[in-house]
Protein backbone atom coordinates (compact mmCIF):
# COMPACT_ATOMS: atom_id res chain seq x y z
CA UNK A 1 0.00 0.00 0.00
CA UNK A 2 2.68 2.40 0.91
CA UNK A 3 4.49 1.55 -2.25
CA UNK A 4 1.42 2.40 -4.34
CA UNK A 5 0.95 5.75 -2.67
CA UNK A 6 4.48 6.68 -3.27
CA UNK A 7 4.24 5.90 -6.95
CA UNK A 8 1.17 7.99 -7.46
CA UNK A 9 2.76 10.94 -5.84
CA UNK A 10 5.75 10.71 -8.08
CA UNK A 11 3.89 10.58 -11.39
CA UNK A 12 2.17 13.84 -12.44
CA UNK A 13 -1.28 13.57 -14.04
CA UNK A 14 -1.41 13.92 -17.78
CA UNK A 15 -2.45 17.43 -18.54
CA UNK A 16 -5.87 17.48 -20.12
CA UNK A 17 -5.88 21.22 -20.39
CA UNK A 18 -5.57 21.12 -24.17
CA UNK A 19 -8.39 18.64 -24.61
CA UNK A 20 -11.08 21.35 -24.53
CA UNK A 21 -9.17 23.22 -27.20
CA UNK A 22 -9.16 20.20 -29.42
CA UNK A 23 -12.82 19.55 -28.89
CA UNK A 24 -13.71 23.19 -29.41
CA UNK A 25 -11.83 23.10 -32.66
CA UNK A 26 -13.92 20.12 -33.75
CA UNK A 27 -17.04 21.89 -32.54
CA UNK A 28 -16.30 25.00 -34.56
CA UNK A 29 -15.46 22.91 -37.56
CA UNK A 30 -18.86 21.24 -37.45
CA UNK A 31 -20.69 24.44 -36.69
CA UNK A 32 -19.13 26.14 -39.67
CA UNK A 33 -19.26 23.32 -42.17
CA UNK A 34 -22.86 22.39 -41.57
CA UNK A 35 -24.33 25.78 -42.16
CA UNK A 36 -27.82 24.71 -42.97
CA UNK A 37 -30.25 27.46 -43.64
CA UNK A 38 -33.36 25.71 -42.56
CA UNK A 39 -36.30 27.75 -43.72
CA UNK A 40 -38.84 28.39 -41.05
CA UNK A 41 -41.89 26.54 -42.12
CA UNK A 42 -44.99 28.68 -42.17
CA UNK A 43 -47.08 25.70 -43.13
CA UNK A 44 -47.47 22.50 -41.19
CA UNK A 45 -44.38 20.36 -41.58
CA UNK A 46 -45.04 18.24 -44.66
CA UNK A 47 -45.25 14.57 -43.95
CA UNK A 48 -43.29 13.22 -46.89
CA UNK A 49 -44.48 10.06 -48.61
CA UNK A 50 -42.32 6.97 -48.61
CA UNK A 51 -40.76 5.51 -51.73
CA UNK A 52 -38.34 2.73 -52.41
CA UNK A 53 -36.86 3.82 -55.74
CA UNK A 54 -35.32 7.06 -54.59
CA UNK A 55 -32.40 8.93 -56.02
CA UNK A 56 -30.23 11.22 -53.98
CA UNK A 57 -30.23 14.81 -55.04
CA UNK A 58 -26.73 15.81 -55.90
CA UNK A 59 -25.35 19.30 -55.77
CA UNK A 60 -27.49 20.74 -53.04
CA UNK A 61 -26.59 24.24 -54.09
CA UNK A 62 -28.53 23.79 -57.31
CA UNK A 63 -31.71 22.65 -55.65
CA UNK A 64 -34.61 24.98 -55.04
CA UNK A 65 -37.24 23.67 -52.73
CA UNK A 66 -40.96 24.21 -52.85
CA UNK A 67 -42.99 23.16 -49.83
CA UNK A 68 -46.61 22.15 -50.11
CA UNK A 69 -48.78 21.47 -47.13
CA UNK A 70 -51.66 22.51 -44.97
CA UNK A 71 -51.80 25.84 -43.26
CA UNK A 72 -50.92 25.91 -39.60
CA UNK A 73 -54.24 27.56 -38.97
CA UNK A 74 -56.69 24.68 -38.99
CA UNK A 75 -59.54 26.95 -40.06
CA UNK A 76 -57.88 27.51 -43.43
CA UNK A 77 -58.36 24.53 -45.70
CA UNK A 78 -56.55 23.67 -48.89
CA UNK A 79 -52.92 23.38 -49.75
CA UNK A 80 -50.48 26.17 -49.23
CA UNK A 81 -47.27 26.60 -51.18
CA UNK A 82 -44.21 27.95 -49.44
CA UNK A 83 -40.92 29.03 -50.90
CA UNK A 84 -38.10 30.55 -48.87
CA UNK A 85 -39.89 32.25 -46.01
CA UNK A 86 -43.20 33.14 -47.49
CA UNK A 87 -46.40 31.53 -48.63
CA UNK A 88 -47.08 32.16 -52.27
CA UNK A 89 -49.66 31.53 -54.93
CA UNK A 90 -49.16 29.01 -57.72
CA UNK A 91 -48.85 31.89 -60.17
CA UNK A 92 -45.78 33.15 -58.33
CA UNK A 93 -43.82 29.93 -58.73
CA UNK A 94 -42.13 31.12 -61.96
CA UNK A 95 -40.90 34.31 -60.32
CA UNK A 96 -39.45 32.25 -57.50
CA UNK A 97 -37.59 30.05 -59.99
CA UNK A 98 -36.36 33.13 -61.84
CA UNK A 99 -35.04 34.62 -58.62
CA UNK A 100 -33.33 31.31 -57.85
CA UNK A 101 -31.79 31.28 -61.32
CA UNK A 102 -30.50 34.79 -60.88
CA UNK A 103 -28.44 33.59 -57.92
CA UNK A 104 -26.66 30.92 -59.94
CA UNK A 105 -24.15 31.07 -62.72
CA UNK A 106 -25.61 30.94 -66.16
CA UNK A 107 -24.03 27.63 -67.08
CA UNK A 108 -25.43 26.02 -63.95
CA UNK A 109 -29.01 26.96 -64.69
CA UNK A 110 -29.74 23.91 -66.79
CA UNK A 111 -28.65 21.62 -63.96
CA UNK A 112 -30.99 23.21 -61.48
CA UNK A 113 -33.51 20.91 -59.91
CA UNK A 114 -36.74 21.79 -58.22
CA UNK A 115 -37.49 19.65 -55.22
CA UNK A 116 -41.13 19.45 -54.27
CA UNK A 117 -41.61 18.64 -50.62
CA UNK A 118 -45.27 17.98 -50.34
CA UNK A 119 -47.38 16.46 -47.66
CA UNK A 120 -48.77 13.08 -48.56
CA UNK A 121 -52.26 14.36 -47.85
CA UNK A 122 -51.88 17.19 -50.35
CA UNK A 123 -53.95 16.97 -53.46
CA UNK A 124 -52.40 16.10 -56.79
CA UNK A 125 -54.13 19.10 -58.38
CA UNK A 126 -51.82 21.51 -56.55
CA UNK A 127 -48.76 19.51 -57.54
CA UNK A 128 -49.86 19.36 -61.17
CA UNK A 129 -50.45 23.13 -61.15
CA UNK A 130 -46.91 23.66 -59.92
CA UNK A 131 -45.58 21.27 -62.54
CA UNK A 132 -47.44 23.16 -65.24
CA UNK A 133 -45.91 26.44 -64.07
CA UNK A 134 -42.46 24.85 -64.06
CA UNK A 135 -42.99 23.56 -67.57
CA UNK A 136 -43.93 27.03 -68.74
CA UNK A 137 -40.56 28.42 -67.75
CA UNK A 138 -38.54 25.38 -68.78
CA UNK A 139 -37.53 24.30 -65.29
CA UNK A 140 -37.90 20.67 -66.28
CA UNK A 141 -35.91 18.82 -63.65
CA UNK A 142 -38.19 17.96 -60.80
CA UNK A 143 -37.76 15.72 -57.81
CA UNK A 144 -40.62 14.57 -55.65
CA UNK A 145 -39.04 14.54 -52.25
CA UNK A 146 -39.68 11.34 -50.32
CA UNK A 147 -38.28 9.42 -47.45
CA UNK A 148 -36.63 6.15 -48.29
CA UNK A 149 -38.44 3.11 -47.08
CA UNK A 150 -40.39 0.13 -48.23
CA UNK A 151 -43.54 0.72 -46.23
CA UNK A 152 -45.57 2.15 -49.08
CA UNK A 153 -48.88 1.42 -47.40
CA UNK A 154 -48.45 4.40 -45.12
CA UNK A 155 -48.74 6.68 -48.16
CA UNK A 156 -52.42 6.11 -48.64
CA UNK A 157 -55.03 5.38 -46.07
CA UNK B 1 -8.89 18.24 5.83
CA UNK B 2 -6.55 21.02 4.83
CA UNK B 3 -7.21 23.33 1.94
CA UNK B 4 -5.52 22.35 -1.26
CA UNK B 5 -2.37 24.27 -1.89
CA UNK B 6 -2.79 24.22 -5.63
CA UNK B 7 -5.84 26.30 -6.43
CA UNK B 8 -5.71 25.96 -10.19
CA UNK B 9 -9.13 25.94 -11.86
CA UNK B 10 -10.05 22.43 -12.75
CA UNK B 11 -10.29 22.36 -16.50
CA UNK B 12 -11.09 18.69 -16.67
CA UNK B 13 -14.81 19.24 -17.01
CA UNK B 14 -14.29 21.77 -19.76
CA UNK B 15 -13.72 18.91 -22.16
CA UNK B 16 -16.99 17.34 -21.10
CA UNK B 17 -18.87 20.55 -21.73
CA UNK B 18 -17.28 20.94 -25.12
CA UNK B 19 -18.01 17.34 -25.99
CA UNK B 20 -21.60 17.84 -25.01
CA UNK B 21 -21.86 20.86 -27.29
CA UNK B 22 -20.13 18.96 -30.06
CA UNK B 23 -22.49 16.04 -29.79
CA UNK B 24 -25.45 18.41 -29.66
CA UNK B 25 -24.40 20.01 -32.93
CA UNK B 26 -23.60 16.69 -34.54
CA UNK B 27 -27.06 15.42 -33.72
CA UNK B 28 -29.13 18.48 -34.52
CA UNK B 29 -27.49 19.31 -37.82
CA UNK B 30 -27.84 15.90 -39.36
CA UNK B 31 -28.43 17.15 -42.83
CA UNK B 32 -31.33 15.13 -44.06
CA UNK B 33 -30.13 13.97 -47.43
CA UNK B 34 -32.71 15.23 -49.83
CA UNK B 35 -33.75 12.25 -51.87
CA UNK B 36 -36.72 11.63 -54.04
CA UNK B 37 -38.16 10.38 -57.27
CA UNK B 38 -36.75 12.47 -60.05
CA UNK B 39 -38.75 13.21 -63.13
CA UNK B 40 -38.03 15.19 -66.21
CA UNK B 41 -41.02 17.21 -67.29
CA UNK B 42 -41.87 17.31 -70.97
CA UNK B 43 -41.08 20.51 -72.75
CA UNK B 44 -43.90 22.83 -73.52
CA UNK B 45 -45.43 21.87 -76.84
CA UNK B 46 -45.35 24.48 -79.58
CA UNK B 47 -48.63 26.01 -80.66
CA UNK B 48 -48.80 24.33 -84.04
CA UNK B 49 -48.04 20.96 -82.53
CA UNK B 50 -49.42 18.03 -84.39
CA UNK B 51 -50.84 15.22 -82.39
CA UNK B 52 -48.79 12.09 -82.44
CA UNK B 53 -50.85 9.07 -83.18
CA UNK B 54 -50.08 6.17 -80.90
CA UNK B 55 -51.65 2.77 -81.09
CA UNK B 56 -53.93 2.08 -78.18
CA UNK B 57 -52.18 -1.19 -77.47
CA UNK B 58 -48.89 0.63 -76.89
CA UNK B 59 -50.36 2.68 -74.08
CA UNK B 60 -50.70 1.38 -70.56
CA UNK B 61 -53.46 3.46 -69.14
CA UNK B 62 -53.54 4.11 -65.41
CA UNK B 63 -56.33 6.25 -64.03
CA UNK B 64 -56.61 7.22 -60.37
CA UNK B 65 -59.75 8.76 -59.04
CA UNK B 66 -60.27 11.00 -56.04
CA UNK B 67 -60.87 8.02 -53.79
CA UNK B 68 -57.42 6.67 -54.64
CA UNK B 69 -58.88 3.82 -56.65
CA UNK B 70 -56.91 2.68 -59.64
CA UNK B 71 -58.27 1.63 -62.99
CA UNK B 72 -55.99 0.03 -65.52
CA UNK B 73 -56.61 -0.05 -69.28
CA UNK B 74 -60.06 1.30 -68.60
CA UNK B 75 -61.33 -2.05 -67.45
CA UNK B 76 -59.48 -3.54 -64.50
CA UNK B 77 -59.71 -2.27 -60.98
CA UNK B 78 -56.39 -3.13 -59.33
CA UNK B 79 -54.43 -2.48 -56.17
CA UNK B 80 -51.41 -0.23 -56.25
CA UNK B 81 -49.14 -3.14 -55.43
CA UNK B 82 -50.10 -4.85 -58.70
CA UNK B 83 -48.94 -1.97 -60.86
CA UNK B 84 -45.29 -2.95 -60.89
CA UNK B 85 -46.02 -6.47 -62.13
CA UNK B 86 -48.56 -5.34 -64.72
CA UNK B 87 -46.34 -2.53 -65.96
CA UNK B 88 -43.41 -4.93 -66.32
CA UNK B 89 -45.56 -7.35 -68.29
CA UNK B 90 -46.67 -4.53 -70.50
CA UNK B 91 -43.24 -2.99 -71.15
CA UNK B 92 -41.45 -6.29 -71.60
CA UNK B 93 -44.08 -7.77 -73.87
CA UNK B 94 -42.30 -7.26 -77.18
CA UNK B 95 -45.17 -8.35 -79.37
CA UNK B 96 -44.13 -6.44 -82.46
CA UNK B 97 -41.29 -4.38 -83.88
CA UNK B 98 -39.62 -1.33 -82.44
CA UNK B 99 -39.19 2.17 -83.80
CA UNK B 100 -37.44 2.42 -87.12
CA UNK B 101 -33.91 3.73 -86.73
CA UNK B 102 -32.25 5.74 -89.54
CA UNK B 103 -34.82 4.65 -92.07
CA UNK B 104 -34.32 0.99 -91.33
CA UNK B 105 -37.41 -0.89 -90.34
CA UNK B 106 -37.79 -1.57 -86.64
CA UNK B 107 -36.64 -4.86 -85.26
CA UNK B 108 -38.45 -7.12 -82.86
CA UNK B 109 -37.30 -6.96 -79.25
CA UNK B 110 -34.67 -9.69 -78.89
CA UNK B 111 -34.02 -9.05 -75.19
CA UNK B 112 -37.61 -9.04 -73.98
CA UNK B 113 -38.86 -11.86 -71.82
CA UNK B 114 -42.51 -11.02 -72.21
CA UNK B 115 -45.42 -13.03 -73.46
CA UNK B 116 -45.21 -11.55 -77.00
CA UNK B 117 -48.92 -10.94 -76.83
CA UNK B 118 -50.00 -9.13 -80.01
CA UNK B 119 -52.63 -7.25 -78.06
CA UNK B 120 -50.06 -5.65 -75.74
CA UNK B 121 -47.10 -3.37 -76.41
CA UNK B 122 -44.91 -3.83 -79.48
CA UNK B 123 -41.55 -2.90 -78.09
CA UNK B 124 -40.15 -1.27 -74.91
CA UNK B 125 -39.19 1.76 -76.99
CA UNK B 126 -42.82 2.19 -77.98
CA UNK B 127 -44.46 1.32 -74.69
CA UNK B 128 -45.98 4.38 -73.11
CA UNK B 129 -47.26 4.51 -69.57
CA UNK B 130 -49.99 7.03 -69.11
CA UNK B 131 -50.90 8.19 -65.63
CA UNK B 132 -54.03 10.23 -65.33
CA UNK B 133 -54.96 11.41 -61.91
CA UNK B 134 -57.81 13.32 -60.44
CA UNK B 135 -57.17 16.71 -58.90
CA UNK B 136 -58.41 15.28 -55.65
CA UNK B 137 -56.09 12.28 -55.56
CA UNK B 138 -53.79 12.42 -52.57
CA UNK B 139 -50.17 13.12 -53.25
CA UNK B 140 -49.11 10.02 -51.33
CA UNK B 141 -50.99 7.81 -53.76
CA UNK B 142 -49.57 9.67 -56.73
CA UNK B 143 -46.02 9.22 -55.47
CA UNK B 144 -46.65 5.55 -54.76
CA UNK B 145 -47.76 4.95 -58.34
CA UNK B 146 -44.79 6.89 -59.68
CA UNK B 147 -42.62 4.78 -57.43
CA UNK B 148 -44.13 1.55 -58.73
CA UNK B 149 -43.56 2.62 -62.34
CA UNK B 150 -39.99 3.54 -61.51
CA UNK B 151 -39.60 0.16 -59.80
CA UNK B 152 -40.86 -1.65 -62.90
CA UNK B 153 -38.31 0.07 -65.13
CA UNK B 154 -35.52 -0.46 -62.63
CA UNK B 155 -36.35 -4.14 -62.33
CA UNK B 156 -36.31 -4.60 -66.11
CA UNK B 157 -33.04 -2.73 -66.43
CA UNK B 158 -31.56 -4.73 -63.59
CA UNK B 159 -32.53 -8.03 -65.19
CA UNK B 160 -31.12 -7.06 -68.55
CA UNK B 161 -27.99 -5.68 -66.95
CA UNK B 162 -27.42 -8.90 -65.04
CA UNK B 163 -27.76 -10.83 -68.27
CA UNK B 164 -25.49 -8.59 -70.33
CA UNK B 165 -22.87 -7.45 -67.85
CA UNK B 166 -23.31 -9.72 -64.86
CA UNK B 167 -23.92 -6.72 -62.62
CA UNK B 168 -27.16 -5.01 -61.76
CA UNK B 169 -28.13 -1.60 -63.09
CA UNK B 170 -28.20 -0.10 -59.59
CA UNK B 171 -24.66 -1.27 -58.93
CA UNK B 172 -23.49 0.03 -62.29
CA UNK B 173 -24.92 3.40 -61.40
CA UNK B 174 -23.25 3.48 -58.01
CA UNK B 175 -20.00 2.39 -59.67
CA UNK B 176 -20.37 5.26 -62.08
CA UNK B 177 -20.88 7.70 -59.22
CA UNK B 178 -17.67 6.52 -57.59
CA UNK B 179 -15.63 6.36 -60.74
CA UNK B 180 -17.13 7.90 -63.86
CA UNK B 181 -15.62 6.09 -66.81
CA UNK B 182 -16.70 6.06 -70.42
CA UNK B 183 -17.30 2.34 -70.57
CA UNK B 184 -19.67 2.44 -67.60
CA UNK B 185 -21.53 5.35 -69.08
CA UNK B 186 -21.92 3.44 -72.34
CA UNK B 187 -23.37 0.49 -70.47
CA UNK B 188 -25.81 2.64 -68.50
CA UNK B 189 -26.88 4.51 -71.61
CA UNK B 190 -27.38 1.24 -73.44
CA UNK B 191 -29.67 -0.01 -70.68
CA UNK B 192 -31.59 3.25 -70.59
CA UNK B 193 -31.90 3.02 -74.34
CA UNK B 194 -33.21 -0.54 -74.21
CA UNK B 195 -35.88 0.36 -71.68
CA UNK B 196 -36.58 4.06 -72.06
CA UNK B 197 -38.94 5.63 -69.56
CA UNK B 198 -41.86 7.02 -71.48
CA UNK B 199 -44.42 8.33 -69.03
CA UNK B 200 -47.23 10.53 -70.11
CA UNK B 201 -49.42 12.49 -67.76
CA UNK B 202 -52.57 13.78 -69.42
CA UNK B 203 -54.61 16.62 -68.03
CA UNK B 204 -56.14 15.68 -64.70
CA UNK B 205 -59.78 14.79 -64.35
CA UNK B 206 -61.62 17.86 -63.22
Amino acid sequence: MSKFKKKKKGLPAISTASLPDIVFMLLFFFMVSTTMRETDLLIKKPFLPTASEVKKLEQKSLVSTIYVGKSKDTRISGDKIQVNDKIIDVKDVPSFIFSERALRKEEEVKFMTTSIKADKEASVGTILDIKEQLRDINALKVSFSTTKGSDLKSNYK
Amino acid sequence: MARRENSEINAGSMADIAFLLLIFFLVTTTMDVDSGISRKLPEKAPQDNQDVIVKQKNVFDIVVNRNNQILIEGTDYVKVTDIKRLAMQFIDNGGGVGNSVDGKPGEPCDYCNGAKDPASSDHPSKAIISLQSDRGTTYGMYVTIQNEIEAAYNQLRNDLSNKLYGRSYDLLQSDYNDDPTESLKAKIDNLKDKYPQIISEPEPIK
